[in-house]
């Protein structure tokens, strides 16, 4: 007698807290076995790259905030970047050092949220309580470099816009020599835990052909044996002036890339001492009266600075034809921009690549044969925000 | 860097002599664009030569060009680790026209032709599941097209008296307005559009 079996099929979210946010995910089970997972995203879909077609260079910036909002300087960067390679300007290089040391911050800022909430996944509630702690300190620093901490909207096209308090610099430092404590305090409490690396070692194997297949990019690239790292590779800013390591995973589970975001915090925390160190003095941004805005106390004495500004903000500048293609090594993985300028001053098409929609895409091919306890977890080391997903 | 596209560049316009309709290199990146018709065989070479192994695709974009006769660009970007080089693949196509997939090479590619058919509408042979993708279920139109409305057509909201979330056709206190700043002397364009309505109002 052959016995009918009917495979069940499971709505996993939008509103579920371990779906990091709005995805629905359709799992096709067979008991406790996935057959078959369908991400539908799009939930949190606003439209991004349409708004910036209708935006000024300066005002399409802050969208860039709003799609990684775990580090949202990351992705000012790379627009900033697209637009500067277009424009073909040079960027002060006091400027070149205060982007990086908050390129590491947003780092460090988006591998606390997910190795956290990734152990809160499968069962560990104090990392994240701890974890949120040094969030928020970190993002003290956004808000008295920029004025809010999160939608920082602190990077022009350029440089950045004003230069930071000197306490702060002496406050960052305190924190980078009391942060490596934390980690070894966080990675007490995971990284022998018995639960958590039963929850985690050899679950979502990627090898290294089917994570470039799938294209797949920062910690997800290195941890299945890729020494791939954009911040080596095809450096930008003043990446290879500074001494770091890349850590690279072996086996490309789950566990291997909670490693290497642990290990990347810790070598973030040496570029920004570095940083600090080196620190030099001078403008912040582009002296190029036609990109950046005049300061204030110059607008109330020339007449060529009044102009300026108020060209700046109504028009804007305008950018020459072409296109660019520039990447950043966001803390998620390679975050990139296609800018088209038709010489206008508003972009004529600015596509943006955001890693997590090629990780989340690869979600069927992960799961399927796990159980379905381990959907949280892989989810959890994919490092999915939807914000950059659904754009 | 610079030399290594170039040497690049050689190499592919030798290898594939003929399907190359042009190269250059600009901003220090190398574009080719080459006929619809070319694009799997183009993409199957890039990924599998010795010289280029360009194996991964980081995107595909769509551009619109509405006043063009082949009023869609496609550019596929591919990475080489191996070479640490990047290039652009540019394809031109006519509205309606219905071009390969190229999932069989790159697996990846599967979700971005999918955003790619939702964005502008062009379809793709052989794709495994050509289905919308960032949009909502049951929307209508291409929203990346140049002639598709910044505020769309309809919203969403709660009706308390139905008890479900109600689609209505999309009605705004102002209407957009995009304020164009690129020749302020002579006034913007909408201003200007006043201004000739309201001689006409007054000729009337």
């Amino acid at each position: 007698m052959v016995k009918k079996t009917k495979s069940l099929n499971l709505n996993f979210g939008p509103q579920h807290p371990a779906a990091h946010g709005v995805l629905r995910l359709i799992l096709e089970l067979d008991g406790e076995v996935v057959e078959k997972a369908d991400p539908h995203i799009g939930l949190l879909h606003r439209g991004t790259e349409k708004l910036i077609e209708q935006k000024t260079y300066t005002q399409a910036l802050p969208y860039f905030d709003r799609l990684d909002y775990v580090a949202p300087m990351n992705q000012e960067h790379a627009f900033a970047l697209a637009a500067e390679k277009l424009l073909k300007i040079e960027v002060p290089i006091r400027a070149k050092y205060i982007r990086v040391i908050f390129c590491e911050i947003g780092r460090i800022l988006s591998h606390i949220l997910n190795v956290t909430t990734q152990a809160l996944d499968v069962g560990a509630l104090t990392p994240s309580l701890w974890g949120f702690e040094e969030r928020e300190t970190l993002m003290t620093f956004y808000e008295r470099a920029s004025g809010s901490r999160l939608h920082a909207n602190y990077f022009r096209t350029g440089g950045v816009h004003q230069d930071i308090p000197l306490k702060l610099v002496d406050d960052i430092e305190k924190f980078c020599k009391s942060f490596p404590k934390i980690i070894d305090d966080l990675e007490g409490l995971l990284t022998d835990n018995r639960i958590f690396k039963q929850r985690n070692v050899e679950i979502g194997i990627v090898s290294k052909q089917e994570a470039l297949d799938h294209s797949f990019s920062g910690v997800m690239l290195r941890g299945s044996g890729i020494p791939w790292d954009l911040r080596r590779s095809q450096p930008y800013e003043i990446y290879k002036d500074l001494d770091f390591k890349i850590p690279v995973g072996k086996n490309g589970d789950c566990y291997d890339r909670y490693l290497c975001r642990i290990e990347e915090m810790r070598e973030s925390v040496k570029i920004i001492l570095q940083c600090i160190e080196k620190l030099p003095k001078g403008p912040v941004k582009s002296i190029d009266g036609k990109i950046s805005p005049p300061k204030r106390d110059e607008l109330k004495q020339s007449m060529e600075a009044l102009i300026h500004h108020f060209k700046l903000f109504t028009e804007g500048y305008r950018v020459p034809q072409g296109d660019v293609y520039t990447a950043v090594e966001a803390p998620k993985g390679e975050f990139g921009v296609y800018l088209i300028s038709d010489g206008s001053n508003k972009p004529y098409r600015c596509k943006i690549r955001a890693p997590g929609f090629s990780h989340l895409q690869a979600m069927d091919y992960l799961i399927r044969g796990h159980m379905l306890a381990d959907v949280p977890a892989v989810l959890g080391s994919l490092d999915i925000v939807f914000g950059e997903v659904d754009r | 860097m610079i030399e290594n596209l170039r040497k690049l560049e050689s190499i592919i316009n030798s290898e594939l002599s003929g399907k190359i309709k042009k190269s250059l290199i600009e901003n220090n990146e190398l574009l080719i664009e080459i006929d619809q018709k070319d694009l799997v065989e183009t993409v199957q070479f890039l990924k599998s030569d010795e010289k280029c192994k360009f194996r991964q695709l980081i995107d595909i974009a769509g551009i619109d060009y509405p006043s063009e006769e082949n009023r869609f660009v496609l550019v596929y970007l591919f990475l080489s680790h191996e070479k640490n080089t990047r290039i652009k693949v540019s394809i031109k196509l006519k509205i309606d026209q219905i071009i390969n997939s190229i999932t069989k090479i790159f697996p990846s590619a599967n979700w971005m032709e999918r955003e790619v058919f939702d964005m502008y509408g062009i379809k793709f042979k052989n794709h495994p599941d050509l289905r919308r993708i960032l949009t909502d279920y049951g929307f209508k139109g291409h929203p990346l097209r140049k002639d598709f409305p910044l505020t769309g057509f309809n919203e969403v909201r709660y009706s308390e008296k139905e008890k479900k979330v109600i689609y209505e056709p999309v009605k705004l206190e102002q209407n957009y307005r995009n304020f164009d700043f690129e020749s302020p002397w002579e006034g913007t364009n909408y201003l200007k559009n006043i201004k000739e309505l309201e001689k006409h109002g007054k000729k009337n």
